[in-house]
């Protein structure tokens, strides 16, 4: 048997209300009590947590691995290594790969490639339509079988209403969440910045927060109408946040996620034109970012996550116009978010940030993670909540550069992250 | 005037100080006599390689760089962008890059993208002069636009200039207003509420929806084309209505003070933005402006060049 204890830790386990200095003791990759110890002490790994967080490893319910197909953005594997090292141990993937998820073998191939190489779980999301085309429905019960988390066209949001409408209806068969990038692209054209004074001084077109509005006031009439789940992905827009908290407070299940570059910068950011602020949906103003925060204050925006978007240096060096959209986030994600939420805004505190990426993705997608209780896997993820650290790009675990947090200094971090009680990374 | 000129580049206006500019129109007025004598060449830039490199079609602008380094002495090649190996796949960057292995000196680069000029003008050595890029700035269009100004009313300051047309789409708009505003110009935005978004009142400017009201009051009015070729068929009904609403008809041009210079970028669309007769008036400036351009260009090629090496 393997057996680690990790002592005198801040343990904080929002599922089951914990926050007290305690040992958390793993035996045979389960959380487990003093009883389950029959190792001699000596073969027993001893970790001092010591002024550090101990808590349920984390969940980012929004990264593109890129594989199949764009292996030289990102690999499962070296998707899995940036997420570990990020202090996350359950990363769910986005489906707009080559071939795109669609088929329960294109799960499968994914699902085995990561229990091969991954350091952490990969869950897979499927796609809602037929190659994200936003036309025909996706087989979206056999993706159920296949093993999906949930379905989305991320990256692509189905327009037709219609379409919409039935696959939620159909979803709600199977017991799948929707989760929907939401962009309207007749309003949006072929916007690349938020329209506001920036696009308006640099000549670039603009996407209007409006773009953004129609659909989550979509998916809230649909979430209704379907009595099932729609998760909005990140939310950029003042608008938004009213609009789901409306929604909320009638009951409806809607819900919706945050980035942490859409409350780290404002779009004033585009103005040397650097690629690396280039991102969909766009960077907003201060008055988009206030209400952001306040919506995550209030419970509005329940999830943290990172759109975790790799691309090759040489895809983003080029016109902005031409650039793809995207900024890597899983290894600054929990820094920038524990930075400007709990330090320096303090909106939060450490046990709702904690909350937000391990108890409520864990509930909207039910799945079986997020937790120290006895018995459950000994994901753990120990966090230096003080520590203040550079962000050295150059030395990212991710294959791609994309971040534009390059030399930023952010307070906070995880130093060890532990899946199925080993230690996949540390400081 | 003390300024000194100390940039490899000319990106756009909104960077340029008022004494920079200025600076500018003062080298173009030494370089504007070069073109009335016999001999129109000075050695200023002999040996130099100037590279115009043009993504996006133009005949005047290029024309007018390619003139005005052919008077400076500089050898000149030109590439547009059905003859580079960008239609082969190549990166702007790496041609770019081609381009200065071959010890191209300056580029002077047209390009349908907001940034590209800054793009290589941050990973070169070689000086990028900005021929305009996408909707955002066309520096050298707005500085003889000043120029042509300064010339015909010997001041910038407390002139109130009108720019007429599409403006959203327009890169000649926003350098205008920018170096309008930093000489101290009062700046009237007309156009359809579609083409002249409210935002642009954050930039310091005036917008209005009825020539009628601002062709009286103006000392300048520059006519934009109405580039309906590019145009999304939303932004506005159709030409009659733009004209019935914001052309130059003859009728309008009679609300024009007698001293007020009508001034358009080129290509003219007769007919449409501006009536035939209007443009071919007393008041139009629109040679002039051409002529300038050229004077204008070589001031730019000279100083830009000048800190390259």
């Amino acid at each position: 048997m393997s057996a680690t204890i990790i002592r005198n830790g801040r343990v904080i386990d929002p599922a089951n209300k914990r926050d007290e200095i305690t040992d958390l003791l793993l035996v045979d990759g389960k959380i487990t009590d003093q009883s389950a110890i029959r190792s001699p002490p000596s073969e027993i790994e001893q970790i001092d947590a010591s002024n550090l967080i101990v808590c349920p490893g984390l969940i980012d319910m929004h990264v593109h691995l890129r594989e199949p197909g764009f292996s030289h953005k990102e690999t499962i594997e070296s998707g899995a290594r940036a997420a570990a090292a990020g202090g996350f141990t359950t990363i769910v993937c986005m489906p707009n790969t080559s071939p795109v998820p669609d088929n329960p073998s294109t799960i499968a191939w994914i699902k085995d490639r990561a229990s091969a190489i991954a350091c952490v779980k990969v869950l897979p999301t499927g796609a809602i339509s037929k190659n994200l085309a936003g036309e025909e429905l996706a087989p979206i019960g056999s993706l159920a079988q296949a093993g999906v988390v949930a379905i989305t066209d991320d990256g692509h949001c189905i327009q037709n209403h219609e379409v919409m409408r039935r696959a939620v209806e159909y979803a709600r068969m199977v017991n799948l969440p929707v989760l929907d990038h939401c962009q309207d692209y007749n309003l949006v054209g072929n916007g690349v910045v938020h329209e506001g004074y920036w696009s308006t001084l640099l000549g670039l077109p603009g996407w209007p927060a409006a773009g953004e509005e129609a659909i989550v006031m979509r998916n809230i009439l649909l979430a209704e109408l379907c009595d099932h789940p729609i998760h909005c992905q990140h939310l950029t827009t003042a608008g938004s946040v009213r609009l789901v908290r409306e929604a909320r407070a009638r009951g409806i299940k809607i819900s919706g996620e945050v980035c942490p570059h859409h409350i780290a910068l404002t779009d004033e950011a585009i103005q040397n034109f650097d690629t690396n602020y280039k991102v969909n949906p766009p960077l907003r103003s201060q008055t988009d970012i206030d209400a952001l925060v306040e919506g995550i204050a209030d419970g509005t925006l329940s999830i943290l996550c990172s759109d975790h978007a790799p691309h090759a240096d040489f895809e983003k060096e080029v016109e902005f116009d031409a650039a793809p959209f995207g900024i890597i986030g899983l290894e600054t994600e929990l820094g920038l978010f524990l930075d400007l939420l709990v330090h320096k805004l303090r909106k939060i505190d450490l046990a709702r940030l904690i909350e937000m990426y391990t108890v409520e993705p864990a509930r909207l997608l039910k799945i079986d993670a997020g937790t120290l209780s006895i018995g459950a896997r000994a994901d753990v993820t120990l966090i230096d909540s003080e520590l203040e650290w550079k962000v050295r790009v150059d030395q990212f675990e991710s294959a791609s550069r994309n971040s534009p947090f390059s030399g930023w200094t952010l307070k906070g971090r995880a130093v060890r992250t532990i899946a199925g009680g080993k230690t996949v990374w540390k400081l | 005037m003390t300024t000194r000129w100390t940039r490899k580049d000319l990106l756009g206006l909104r960077e340029l100080s008022a004494d920079e500019i200025n600076f500018v129109l003062e080298t173009a007025n030494a370089f504007k006599q070069v073109g009335t004598r016999e001999i129109k060449k000075v050695p200023a830039l002999r040996g130099k390689t100037l590279v115009n490199f043009f993504v996006e079609p133009s005949t005047r602008t290029r024309t007018s760089f390619e003139l005005a380094a052919f008077r400076l002495s500089a050898d000149v090649i030109n590439i547009s962008a059905m003859t580079s190996s960008l239609t082969k796949g190549e990166t702007l960057k790496d041609t770019a890059r081609n381009l200065e292995a071959l010890h191209a000196d300056i580029l002077v680069l047209r390009h349908s993208s907001a940034g590209a000029p800054q793009f290589l003008a941050n990973r070169l050595k070689a000086s990028v002069i900005n021929a305009g890029d996408g909707a955002h700035e066309h520096p050298t269009q707005a500085l003889l636009d000043l120029y042509t100004i300064r010339e015909r009313r010997g001041k910038i300051a407390g002139l109130h200039v009108a720019i007429i047309g599409d403006i959203l789409f327009s890169r000649v708009a926003r350098s205008n207003i920018f170096g309008l505003l930093k000489l101290g110009a009062r700046v009237t935005l007309v156009g359809p509420s579609t083409l002249v978004p409210h935002e642009f009142e954050k930039l310091g400017v005036e917008v209005s929806y009825r020539i009628d009201d601002v062709l009286p009051k103006a000392d300048v009015v520059n006519l934009l084309r109405i580039q309906h070729e590019r145009q999304r068929r939303e932004y506005f009904p159709g030409l009659g209505e733009y004209i019935r609403l914001f052309g130059l008809t003859k009728e309008r041009a009679k609300l024009l003070k007698p001293d007020c210079l009508i001034m358009h970028p080129g290509p003219i669309n007769r007919g449409v933005e501006i009536d035939s007769e209007v443009a071919d008036g007393l008041q139009s400036v629109i040679l002039n402006q051409v002529t300038n351009g050229l004077a204008v260009r070589m001031a730019v090629l000279y100083l830009c060049g000048g800190i390259a090496s």
